[in-house]
């Protein structure tokens, strides 16, 4: 386990830094959300009026009187790009690095499978994304029990979890193009983690592209269907996983017998 | 067949990039307990011969076997047995020079502290130090304790002493014949020719991708080649025999490798205020063995 440690240690400081910024920015909205209750009628009112966009992002069908639908909003907002981001950037460096920064060879030449190697990182970047939201889900629940609001602990804890699946499979997918890339990985990755939160959205603002619901893993991260329905999308989820286990696949498929550049 | 006797075999070892060529139909073979030498200018395809016996990069064709393990089946094996120096040293960010030899370590499964410890006294090395903050010289010499300090059967060197001062360069090679002294073999990649021929026993001389001539150090720099040098004025013109004329305002030298009475000669046909005969030294071998037309053997 020296490279998980290697690996966790080097990652440290981004993630905290990471938690840090989505934990705050989640919990400033969730202290402010007492004050800002009774203006909820208007706010409402004023986000039905904003047309598609109200629809991109779900305002359409949440209510924002109740702490869990205003947390959905600000949820999907904050911690679902913030998290993807951060899935991303951690997942499409991780291997892309040894190259681009020419540490592969101190690393290859020692006496360690590449299979270890692909193996070790993985769960690197799967420990990573798993402290990341286990420091925010905890952030996040201090900060409600500071508003003293009664907290929907199924809802809450669903959306979570949707977030964490999403994060997996966007950390699954951007392992995978770790093995390929060498230089301009993190562009790659920030941009892949972008076009799927855009996808999402364009997938609510239109019936006829509800399909791509299916492509991206922010499909099944819709806080407004998961307080509607209860449950996380199954369907969408197998998917994910899907596209998640094809990446991680093909890293190891490619990584361990690819020539490494010095 | 593979010989198990020896540390380094390689039968036909071909690299191509692409299109680009690597290395071509490459034999070698290094004994167990050798200083092997390893000559070649930049792009010559050391590096790519180094990193192919390495598995860092898979042969396009031929095979290899290093300390009688095949490269392909059995990496992990011979890395365990082996320490590499790189030609340039790259760490992660962060580290200081301490928890990298004990990243090191840990990767090999070893206890190496003692070693390490020696080592950086030795060469001078403060393990306090952050990685990001050491010159090029330091960097060296932090790779040079990750690959000695496990004490592996097998060294391999890939341009070791760039950017090592003179005293810490004397200190290395003291090392090396300490560890070949206690049986470990040691391939040493060079475009420094007096490191080889001070330190090693054997060598080979690699041109464009394919070996040209591979032979005891002094039996490469003993051929029938004699370099003179010259103080005062005479005519060599179309003197057979004659290679790598260098002329100066006194006088001129060269190699010489025809016949000695044509070049006596000419010499007393001329005005000689002195004159030299001696062997050639390895760097005068290697621009002879660079001479496009003068292939060796």
């Amino acid at each position: 386990m020296s490279i998980v440690k290697h690996e966790l240690r080097l990652g440290r400081l981004s993630l905290g830094i990471w938690a840090g910024g989505i934990g705050f920015l989640l919990a400033i909205c969730v202290l402010i959300f007492p004050e800002m209750k009774d203006q909820m009628q208007t706010l409402t009112e004023a986000m039905s009026s904003m047309g598609a966009l109200t629809t991109a992002f779900g305002m359409d069908r949440l209510n924002y009187g109740t702490l869990i639908g205003y947390y959905a909003i600000e949820c999907g907002n904050i911690l679902g790009l913030g998290g993807a981001l951060y899935a991303a950037l951690c997942a499409v460096s991780i291997l892309s690095r040894e190259e681009r920064e020419r540490t592969a060879e101190f690393l290859l030449t020692h006496p360690i499978s590449r299979q270890k190697i692909v193996g070790e990182k993985l769960l690197a970047v799967f420990l990573q994304i798993t402290a990341l939201n286990g420091l925010i889900y905890l952030l996040s629940l201090a900060s409600m029990a500071v508003t003293g609001e009664a907290i929907a602990w199924k809802e809450l804890n669903l959306l979570h979890l949707a977030y964490y699946l999403c994060q997996l499979t966007l950390g699954g997918i951007c392992f995978g193009l770790s093995a390929f890339l060498r230089k301009g990985s993190v562009g790659v990755g920030l941009g892949l983690a972008v076009l799927a939160y855009a996808l999402n959205l364009i997938a609510n603002i239109t019936e006829s592209a509800k399909f791509l619901k299916y492509f991206t893993p922010f499909g099944w991260c819709e806080g407004a269907e998961i307080l509607e329905q209860g449950h996380l999308d199954s369907g969408k989820l197998a998917v994910g996983a899907a596209m998640a286990l094809l990446g991680i696949g093909l890293a190891f498929w490619h990584y361990t017998k690819k020539d490494i550049h010095s | 067949m593979i010989l198990l006797s020896n540390a380094i075999h390689t039968e036909g070892l071909t690299k191509y990039y692409g299109k680009a060529r690597g290395i071509l139909d490459l034999n070698l073979s290094v004994e167990q307990g050798e200083f092997f030498g390893f000559i070649g200018p930049n792009g010559a395809g050391k590096s790519t011969t180094i990193r192919t016996l390495l598995g860092l990069i898979s042969p396009s064709s031929g095979r290899a076997s290093v300390l009688g393990l095949e490269i392909h089946r059995q990496r992990e094996a011979i890395l365990r047995q082996v320490g590499y120096l790189p030609s340039e040293t790259a760490y992660d960010s962060g580290m200081r020079v301490q928890e990298l030899l004990r990243l090191s370590a840990a990767l090999r499964k070893a206890d190496c502290r003692q070693e390490a410890e020696q080592l950086c006294q030795r060469l001078q090395l403060d393990p306090s130090q952050r990685v990001d903050d050491l010159s090029y010289g330091n960097r060296k010499k932090v790779a040079i304790v990750c690959a000695l300090q496990s004490k592996p059967r097998l060294l391999i060197l890939d341009e070791p002493t760039g950017g090592l001062d003179p005293l810490i360069q004397h200190e290395f090679f003291k090392l090396l014949q300490e560890r070949k002294q206690q049986g470990a073999t040691i391939f040493l990649s060079s475009h420094v020719l007096s490191e080889i021929q001070h330190n090693c026993e054997r060598a080979a001389v690699i041109r464009e991708g394919r070996l040209i001539a591979c032979d005891r150090v002094e039996k490469l720099a003993r051929t029938n080649a004699k370099q003179i040098s010259l103080r005062g004025q005479v005519d060599l013109q179309g003197l057979e025999g004659l290679r790598n004329l260098r002329s100066t305002e006194q006088g001129c030298s060269f190699l010489y490798s025809g016949d000695i009475n044509a070049l006596l000669q000419r010499l007393s046909g001329g005005k000689i205020q002195d004159l030299s005969i001696a062997e050639p030294d390895l760097e005068e071998i290697f621009l002879h063995y660079y001479q496009k037309e003068g292939e060796a053997e």
